[in-house]
């Protein structure tokens, strides 16, 4: 789950992680005095939408950047030009996404930037932090060409964070005096909201120190462990479904994994690992995959009638292909499901069924005599070759 | 021989009384295992009962192990009480330790995995479908299954499978009972990105294991432990290995259903992977429907 840049604000105001002043705003005239209260020379209107290069895109309407550095007496008009606005950058593909917030924040002079974050190391089974004194870039670009500059803690998961992890870090970073008194506390209480929260990652880049002092976080990206969410509901509030695939915002209310891709063979699987194999066994016949679709070991027939409903409104689909292994899953079930959601919905185009496992006899029964115009598979990769075949008809 | 558990082991099942525990553990009692106890809080006394069996229940794992004398625990709590189940059965001095329970938070996991350091019980899971020796009797029953595998689709034979994911396992159980050489275990290690027992775990125990002749490594995007595994068996597996790795067509930076697969960073590629476990020695199915030639090749059976 991604949150907004002003929820990540609220994240670490909650949690003593310094970081400049800041107001979100849902309109041109609440930004104008957000401004007026932040005060100073210049401000930063920044487009809250969950994509990066925000700075270099560009509007539909026009208006270049989705970050504006302006003085406060001119963000109540270049607010009015991002809010109600579709912004498209690098990351949001042509269709850009609709601004429905701006964040308008204290401008800050920088003397340098740094990188920090706080991930969970699966291989060694606990969190590490990871810092460098090259912030505000690519990360992986510097442990790729300059891997000295990045510093590595692992923490104990009992024990936690100790003073002295924090005081190696501190003087790997290079930070005295004052400012590595900030840098201490900042790093505390990042590790503190990194357990606390259930983060599976706290990225702050760039954290900076100001010509005046400061030390602040004033970037961050924020990833949480979904199996964590049950007790956060916190944070589970900042979910913004505007910001998702609308298939998958639907396959999430009838409990289905469902993640979209750019091919045009859908698929509809029972259990991750074997959803994975089906995209991976179409692409190996010649095939394109158009979704990972989970309905999971003990799916119902209307959660699979929902999966199809699903695969077949997305216009790029040419065919589908259902691949059941039903070990305990009665194969009747998935047969029920398809044949129901195909007379709801009308079956457009190409249908190709591999069932093995469970009652499979009788389920292909149900198939066979459903009158549907259904491919019958005898395994997976005879199930793969024909749809494939069946677009190439 | 087989590895982990037998025909003989005794097992326990936490959550029993719930539905998708109790579901299970009829299951198994058909199969043949030793269901011996079902633990849950404040339900000590009564009797699970399924055809013929009649399984007491007990409030604490402590007691269901002295009075019959359980190894091994399964595990079907919902996942906020999961860790402590886990804790509890290894307090208790299980053995083995099987959590099938998925959507266990990470922070917790890697706590349990600290405060088992030293501990002589093995987890293995969560988030997994169990582990299964087959039986020598008609579709394999008699055997010891813990967990969710469907039974009837093995068959006692030759073959050690580990796996991160639990249909991707049926389908390679069902390519080597159809060739008739049947497994000796079948380890689902579990698709959550910190668990109990891995990849490399579960192959140290079937190169010492007499009964197994290869190995059938199931593996998928995130992480580096087959890579890991790969890079012992290279210079201390003695037994052909033949493996899949799933998710060579999923997008990076998205979670494909198992909390585990994801590739960040770049890391964790099944491209990565397939290489790696090739330079090992090991032979990789380019297709999931082509595991059971690759473990022919492998192994130099005909």
């Amino acid at each position: 789950m991604n949150i907004h840049e002003y929820q990540a604000k609220i994240l670490f105001d909650k949690f003593s992680v310094s970081n400049p002043r800041g107001i979100v705003a849902d309109t041109a005239d609440q930004a104008a005095a957000a401004a007026s209260e932040i005060g100073g020379e210049r401000v930063v209107v920044k487009s809250q939408v969950h994509a990066g290069g925000r700075g270099k895109g560009t509007f539909k309407n026009g208006f270049q950047g989705g970050v504006h550095l302006v003085a406060p007496a001119e963000v109540g008009e270049v607010a009015s030009k991002m809010i109600g606005e579709t912004l498209v950058t690098k990351q949001t593909g042509e269709a850009g996404k609709l601004v429905r917030k701006v964040m308008v924040a204290e401008a800050v002079d920088i003397t340098h930037e740094y990188y920090l974050a706080i991930l969970m190391d699966r291989g060694e089974s606990c969190p590490v932090i990871v810092a460098s004194t090259e912030g505000g870039m690519d990360i992986e670009e510097v442990a790729e060409s300059r891997p000295e500059k990045i510093l590595r803690e692992h923490v104990h998961p009992l024990i936690g964070l100790q003073p002295y992890e924090v005081r190696k870090l501190t003087a790997g970073l290079g930070f005295k005096g004052e400012q590595a008194g900030q840098f201490g506390k900042l790093l505390a209480n990042l590790y503190r909201l990194f357990l606390e929260c259930d983060c599976s990652m706290a990225e702050i880049n760039p954290l900076v120190e100001t010509t005046d002092g400061r030390v602040l976080a004033l970037d961050a990206k924020f990833n949480f462990d979904d199996n964590a969410l049950f007790r956060h509901p916190e944070i589970v509030e900042f979910r913004d479904k505007d910001e998702e695939d609308p298939r998958e915002v639907e396959a999430s209310k009838h409990s289905l994994n469902y993640i979209g891709l750019d091919g045009n063979i859908a698929c509809l699987v029972n259990g991750a690992g074997l959803a994975m194999a089906t995209m991976d066994i179409i692409k190996h016949y010649g095939g394109e995959p158009a979704n990972f679709l989970d309905v999971g070991g003990g799916a119902s027939q209307e959660q699979v009638a929902a999966a199809f409903k699903i695969i077949l409104s997305d216009p790029a689909v040419k065919a589908i292909l259902v691949n059941i292994f039903g070990g305990i899953m009665d194969c009747d079930v998935i047969a029920h499901g398809v044949v129901a959601a195909c007379k709801e919905v009308g079956l457009p185009i190409p249908l190709v069924v591999r069932l093995e496992g469970n009652n499979v006899e009788v389920g292909k029964g149900t198939l066979a005599q459903s009158g549907l115009n259904i491919i019958a598979a005898d395994d997976l990769a005879d199930a793969a070759e024909k749809a494939v075949a069946a677009i190439a008809a | 021989m087989a590895i982990l558990v037998d025909e003989n082991t005794k097992v326990l099942v936490q959550g029993m009384t719930g539905s998708f525990g109790g579901r299970h553990a009829e299951l198994s009692l058909e199969y043949g295992t030793q269901v011996v106890a079902g633990v849950t809080p404040g339900k000590g006394g009564q009797v699970f009962e399924h055809e013929n069996y009649k399984v007491p229940v007990f409030d604490t794992v402590e007691q269901a192990a002295k009075q019959t004398g359980a190894t091994a625990s399964a595990i079907f709590v919902p996942p906020a009480f999961a860790v402590d189940a886990i804790l509890e059965s290894v307090d208790a001095g299980m053995d083995l330790v099987v959590a099938i329970t998925e959507g266990i938070p990470v922070r917790d996991m890697m706590k349990v995995k600290a405060a088992m350091v030293g501990s002589a019980a093995r987890l293995v899971g969560p988030n997994c479908p169990g582990i299964v020796t087959p039986g020598q009797g008609e579709n394999s029953h008699g055997g010891c299954r813990i967990g969710i595998a469907p039974g009837y689709i093995h068959k006692r034979g030759r073959v050690g499978i580990v796996s991160r994911s639990g249909t991707l396992t049926y389908e390679a159980v069902w390519q080597t009972t159809q060739r008739g050489y049947g497994q000796s275990t079948c380890v689902g290690i579990g698709g959550d990105p910190i668990n109990g027992t891995s990849h490399l775990d579960a192959l140290r125990l079937f190169n010492e294991d007499d009964e197994t002749e290869a190995i059938i490594m199931i593996g998928e995007i995130g992480g580096s432990a087959e890579e890991e595994a790969a890079e012992w068996a290279a210079q201390h597996c003695r037994k052909p290995i033949a493996a899949f790795i799933a998710g060579a067509t999923a997008p990076p930076g998205r979670r494909m259903g198992h909390a585990g697969a994801i590739v960040s960073g770049g890391k964790g590629t099944a491209q990565a992977k397939k290489k790696a476990l090739r330079a090992a020695g090991i032979t990789v199915a380019e297709s999931p429907a082509e595991i059971g030639s690759a473990l022919v090749e492998a192994a130099g059976w005909s």
